[in-house]
């Protein structure tokens, strides 16, 4: 185990514990940069699809992770987020301008719901922002002459500096575009998590009444939250377009939203590790179950027809398996191994038992 | 001078009054407690200094500003911090970051500059943590400082909600029955750690409490209530020996 002498107040404010940490994740980023090398393009384009599915984890997490509010409609902030970026590279807005924009544009459009939506609290807030989702597919359709209604949208290529990205004809530097916005958004999640403003997100989530004892505006705090995560969930919708080529009304559906919302569980609620983990999760499960089928069926001699909803059910089982015995997520069962490791052999069984919390003081409302 | 006063507030929750025309004022610098039988009302003046509910009836003054003109959240922004009775703290965070969430009222950057880390930010989480560490310090904590609370024994977050408060660095300091559920030996720190409140930070100390050790010990004044109402008023031995507060307590001699 290694323990860290600290000698100033920059050891605890800096986002990594000491240098190895940190050389540790220079080289990750370093092989993941250098992908377009070393993976052939099926498996380029499946590890995009991880990273998109993380920004977009990234933007949930902000809100139900840190803030803890649940939504189940966060497919219609990324729909808010692919449309904006195509219609404004239509335009003849330049991509470098236009998806920035987008995402500021969901965020407004995010901060706008949030309004209504800060009054709602557990269930209901899920429910009022499935709601949502349900309606963005009816929004998407009425609103034909803007979003091509269910005829759909196609985007090609962009142009950045006269570079052609693209999903198809270079995925390579499309790669590179979509890992330097999941960078960017990392960064800009710890930088949030290691000031105030963070910090109030973790104390609204945690407990309303003595946030407010502490001078944080309940009421400000989550339609701040709302913003950010819809903005990201926006650019991640934008990148999602982009991937996907063409899209009309049922690509955003609320099966999206429930994803989204199980990819964080599932990778382990209130930190930045699980929305990248579970993205690993939701992005390769498809792609791990169809080998999986073929090679059962080349092993007993079976077709390989579809089996329907298979996926679903998987999904579902592994989230009834964590929810039951590893609610931390899968960051959470890491950590309890790297706790096991580093202290082995004093690691005690119930060490990150969560204690039965004490009776709270009445809930005024 | 008096930094808190309540003039004739009356606060009912439909039939019940819980609060009948209570009239008090806590002067600078003093521990005042507030006694009396369960139901008494006590920690509903606290909730009516912190604003989660608003009275009927009545005036609540601050450092000479109208309380009741303010939202919940800007009562710390006056100076009042406060700890509760069963233990409001941010369980999944560690015992630093609770700290930190006090400094919340002091925070001059906002999103953009936070977002970017800009030295702004950074001078000012410096600064945060070293007023955090020295409260740190004050109460004995270093042991806990990365530790999660949820996985705290109850006594230890019992001081960290006192630390917590005092990160804001109030005027006022409210605190709902800080022996709680301690044993002797922690009563007893908190006793002392009250007194420091009062003599090194110069915090006026407003506290709801049962042990009459502990309030005896520190308290300057002691007011009683029972029913919303004020019984008595005076020093710990006048409202101890007050025949009304002892009518409340053990019932009349038939």
């Amino acid at each position: 185990m290694r323990i860290i002498f600290k000698t100033n107040y920059m050891q605890d404010i800096r986002p990594w514990k000491d240098g190895y940490q940190f050389s540790l994740y220079l080289i990750l980023l370093a092989a993941v940069a250098a992908a377009p090398w070393w993976l052939d393009d099926f498996y380029l384009g499946e590890l995009t699809n991880v990273l998109i599915w993380a920004i977009a984890g990234l933007g949930l997490m902000i809100l139900t992770g840190h803030t803890g509010q649940a939504s189940l409609g966060h497919a219609a902030f990324l729909a808010v987020g692919c449309y904006a970026n195509v219609i404004l590279i239509e335009t003849g807005v330049p991509f470098l301008i236009a998806f920035p924009l987008a995402g500021l544009l969901t965020g407004i459009v995010g901060a706008t719901v949030a309004i209504p939506a800060l009054r709602l609290h557990g269930i209901y807030l899920a429910i009022f922002t499935l709601a949502l989702s349900v309606l963005m597919d009816d929004i998407i359709v009425l609103a034909e002459p803007i979003t091509g209604g269910v005829s759909g949208k196609y985007l090609g290529g962009v142009e950045i500096f006269g570079h052609l990205v693209d999903r198809w004809a270079t995925p390579g530097p499309f790669f590179w575009l979509v890992l330097a916005v999941a960078v960017i958004v990392t960064l800009g999640y710890i930088n949030l998590l290691r000031a105030p403003l963070g910090r109030s997100f973790i104390a609204v989530r945690d407990s309303e009444v003595s946030a407010q004892a502490m001078g944080v505006d309940i009421a400000r705090t989550k339609a701040i939250s709302f913003a950010l995560s819809c903005a990201v969930t926006g650019l991640a919708g934008a990148l999602m377009g982009m991937f996907a080529g063409a899209f009309n009304n049922e690509t955003f559906s609320v099966v999206i939203s429930i994803q989204l919302l199980m990819m964080i569980v599932i990778g382990g609620l209130g930190s930045i590790h699980g929305a990248f983990l579970g993205a690993i999760v939701i992005g390769f499960l498809p792609q791990f179950l169809s080998i999986s089928k073929e090679y059962a069926a080349a092993l007993f001699g079976g077709s390989t027809v579809a089996i329907p909803g298979l996926e679903f059910g998987i999904f579902g089982m592994i989230l009834i398996a964590f929810i039951l015995f590893e609610p931390m997520g899968l960051y959470g069962r890491w950590l309890k191994i790297r706790t096991w490791f580093e202290l082995f052999p004093f690691y005690r069984k119930d060490m990150f038992k969560r204690q039965k919390s004490y009776l709270k003081t009445e809930r005024l409302r | 001078m008096s930094l808190l006063e309540f003039e004739n507030v009356t606060l009912k929750f439909g039939g019940l009054t819980a609060v009948d025309d209570l009239s008090f004022d806590v002067q600078q610098g003093e521990v005042f407690a507030i006694v009396g039988p369960n139901g008494a009302g006590k920690s509903t003046v606290f909730n009516l200094i912190s604003r989660f509910y608003d009275p009927y009836a009545g005036a609540i003054r601050f450092d000479d500003h109208d309380l009741l003109r303010v939202k919940p959240s800007g009562v710390a922004a006056y100076g009042v911090a406060r700890t509760f009775q069963n233990i409001e703290l941010f369980e999944h965070a560690t015992v630093l970051q609770n700290l930190l969430v006090g400094r919340h009222r002091h925070r001059k950057t906002n999103m953009i500059s936070e977002i970017l880390f800009m030295p702004s930010a950074r001078r000012q989480e410096i600064e945060s943590r070293e007023r955090v560490e020295e409260i740190i310090d004050f109460l004995d904590l270093q042991a806990f400082r990365d530790k999660m609370i949820s996985g705290l024994p109850y006594g230890v977050r019992k001081v960290v909600e006192v630390a917590r408060a005092l990160a804001t660095d109030p005027k006022l300091l409210l605190l709902d029955e800080p022996a709680s559920g301690l044993s002797v030996e922690e009563t007893t720190d908190m006793r002392w750690w009250i007194e420091d409140i009062r003599r090194q930070m110069g915090i006026t100390v407003l506290m709801v409490e049962h042990d009459m050790g502990l309030v005896s010990g520190v308290s300057d004044r002691v007011l009683a209530m029972a029913d919303g109402a004020k019984l008595a008023l005076g020093t710990s031995a006048e409202v101890q020996s007050h025949p009304a507060v002892i009518e409340a307590y053990l019932g009349k001699a038939s």
